[in-house]
């Protein structure tokens, strides 16, 4: 019954989609103008829009791993003055919202116009002219970055406290320093728990460089409104936006599927079959062939 | 080769050892039996600077465990050379920890190349001998997933022998085994000893203990009860507590 149900409302949906039309100014129109989404689809604004998009994900991304990691491992340390500073850092960047950071670095030339590299309060190595480095792109990139770290940290930390203390005990019994330990033994046990909630968070952060739009990064949205502002076809290219973060979520999706299988290695005696390879043996297994009705996989969590 | 004086150690205010006096000497194989929770493996890991001793004096070697001496003034030894002493003593578990993330092979090479920066080929050669020397010549590229608890305690051997140790502490290498599996441990063990390696066996093997130990001592509330050679302690216990325990377990 709730199968008929959910038939009868996707075939509305479908037919709203694909079929119906709407009567503006008297005149009929293609409700959701396909022609006008099949246009922009692979236009060179949209796709330099997506390429943008994609490397500030990436930027992003890559920044707030090394920052989590190296939270995580703060957070972790015995001393009180590193491990508080990690606390205070994971507060307030979790506890301001990002579109507000994002927009704080990308006015931060008005109070930080120069930036210099040297000894603390001593003799400086390098200026930086601010205004000329921050451009909308960097200025993205480090909010998205640090903001992200603080989210990463977390989930590293919870992956390096999911690995057991013997681990870390047989380490160091060995006689290796304690970032060694946790570089070799520790942080490779853990990515089986950091994985997931990473593919997670990338896939989020692909949505949330949107935000970037704001600040003039001519990124996937602003690329689409940009065009929009000038022929008022809003909704579809809305719908060219959201079909292009659709195709990239599904392909993270499947990276990630392979990444995890990977980082499963020494925890199941056998890896499952990959989508493909189960496809290869069920077209070479053919029904009351004997084995077919056999487990494919023996996954051992004793 | 292990000399303790009077070695205290507490976690909050839980008194864990209460003053151990012992010395292994070279060569030896000292068995140490006692109740659960007497702090068998407090000591071990004290040993090994996995726990910081509170009061006393334990030295591995000559050498104060976890400080330098020098003009009579204890210092706190620095990360680096906690390491360097670490390196030198093998520690063996009751659960293995073998890196599961890491083949037979990886296991017993990642010391000696990673620590103490030896040659890749050199230690994978080396690595190879020792697991042959355990009886898995034939398992080296496992992962300790793929092996059953025996093979896995005797992985966990081989990793430690890597290092080429002056001292090894075993701590209760056999009680999470299969019975059956437990022999083919022991006889690894056995082979050690024999060898002329100084060892200090946390166990509840008796039969173990009797042949091959040389001395034996019974450890309980944090305090070493009795001592002496295995037979003796064993077969004519004169503490009352030492009887107590015995009759329980034997
Ligand atoms: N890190 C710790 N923090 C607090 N208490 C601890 C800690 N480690 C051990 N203890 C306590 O110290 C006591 C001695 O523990 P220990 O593991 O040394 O005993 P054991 O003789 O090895 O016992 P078993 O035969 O069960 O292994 C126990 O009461 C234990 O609860
Ligand atoms: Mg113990």
């Amino acid at each position: 019954m709730a199968a008929v149900v959910v038939l009868v409302l996707a075939a509305m949906l479908a037919h709203s989609l694909f079929f119906s039309h709407v009567v503006i100014n008297g005149r009929p129109r293609e409700r959701f103008e396909w022609h006008v989404i099949d246009h922009y689809f692979l236009s060179t604004q949209i796709l330099v829009g997506l390429g943008v998009t994609l490397a500030l994900t990436a930027v992003a991304m890559a920044g707030g791993i090394v920052i989590g990691v190296a939270l995580a491992v703060m957070r972790l340390s015995p001393n009180p003055i590193v491990s508080g500073s990690a606390w205070l850092y994971i507060w307030f960047f979790r506890g301001t919202p990002v579109f507000v950071q994002l927009l704080f670095w990308f006015n931060a030339y008005y109070i930080f116009p120069t930036f210099t590299v040297g000894v603390p309060f001593g003799p400086a190595v390098a200026h930086f002219d601010v205004t000329t480095w921050l451009t909308p792109f960097v200025a993205a990139s480090v909010g998205l970055s640090l903001n992200e770290g603080a989210y990463m940290s977390e989930i590293v930390r919870a992956g390096i406290i999911s690995v057991d203390e013997g681990q870390t005990e047989a380490a160091q019994a060995l006689g290796m320093p304690r970032l060694m330990a946790l570089r070799l033994i520790v942080l490779p046990q853990a990515m089986r728990v950091i994985i997931p909630p990473t593919g997670n968070e990338t896939i989020s952060m692909l949505k949330t460089t949107s935000l970037a739009s704001v600040v003039t990064v001519r990124e996937l949205l602003f690329q689409a409104q940009l065009i929009y502002s000038a022929n008022y076809e809003i909704i579809p290219l809305l719908i060219v936006a959201s079909l292009q973060y659709l195709w990239v979520t599904s392909l993270l999706m499947v990276g990630q599927y392979y990444i995890e299988r990977h980082y499963a290695r020494g925890s199941a005696r056998q890896l499952p079959p990959t989508p493909l390879e189960r496809l290869r043996r069920g077209l070479l297994i053919r029904p009351g062939q004997a084995g077919f009705g056999r487990a494919p996989f023996i996954v051992g969590n004793d | 080769m292990v000399r303790a004086e009077g070695v205290r150690k507490h976690f909050g205010r839980h008194e864990v050892l209460r003053g151990i006096d012992l010395e292994v000497r070279t060569g030896e194989v000292m068995c140490m039996i006692g109740p659960s929770g007497s702090g068998k493996s407090t000591f071990l890991r004290c040993i090994n600077h996995l726990e910081k001793v509170d009061g006393g004096r334990l030295s591995v070697d000559g050498h104060l465990v976890g400080y330098r001496e020098q003009g009579g003034k204890l210092y706190e030894l620095r990360d680096r050379e906690v390491c360097q002493r670490r390196a030198e003593v093998g520690m063996v578990f009751q659960h293995f920890n073998l890196f599961p993330h890491m083949t037979a092979l990886e296991n017993v090479t990642i010391g000696p190349v990673r620590v103490k920066r030896e040659p890749k080929a050199e230690a994978e050669a080396r690595a190879r001998q020792l697991l042959a020397r355990v009886g898995l010549a034939n398992r080296v590229g496992a992962y300790p997933r793929q092996l059953s608890g025996g093979q896995q305690q005797r992985v966990a051997i081989a990793r430690a022998l890597a290092m080429q140790p002056k001292l090894m502490l075993f701590d209760e290498p056999t009680s999470a085994l299969d019975p059956e599996l437990v022999g083919e441990v022991l006889d690894v063990m056995r082979s050690l000893a024999e060898e002329g390696l100084t060892m200090l066996v946390v166990t509840h093997e008796m039969g173990f203990a009797r042949e091959v130990g040389d001395s034996l001592v019974f450890m309980d509330q944090g305090v070493i009860v009795e001592s002496g050679p295995p037979r003796e302690v064993l077969s004519n216990p004169r503490q009352e507590r030492t009887q107590a325990f015995l009759s329980r377990i034997l």
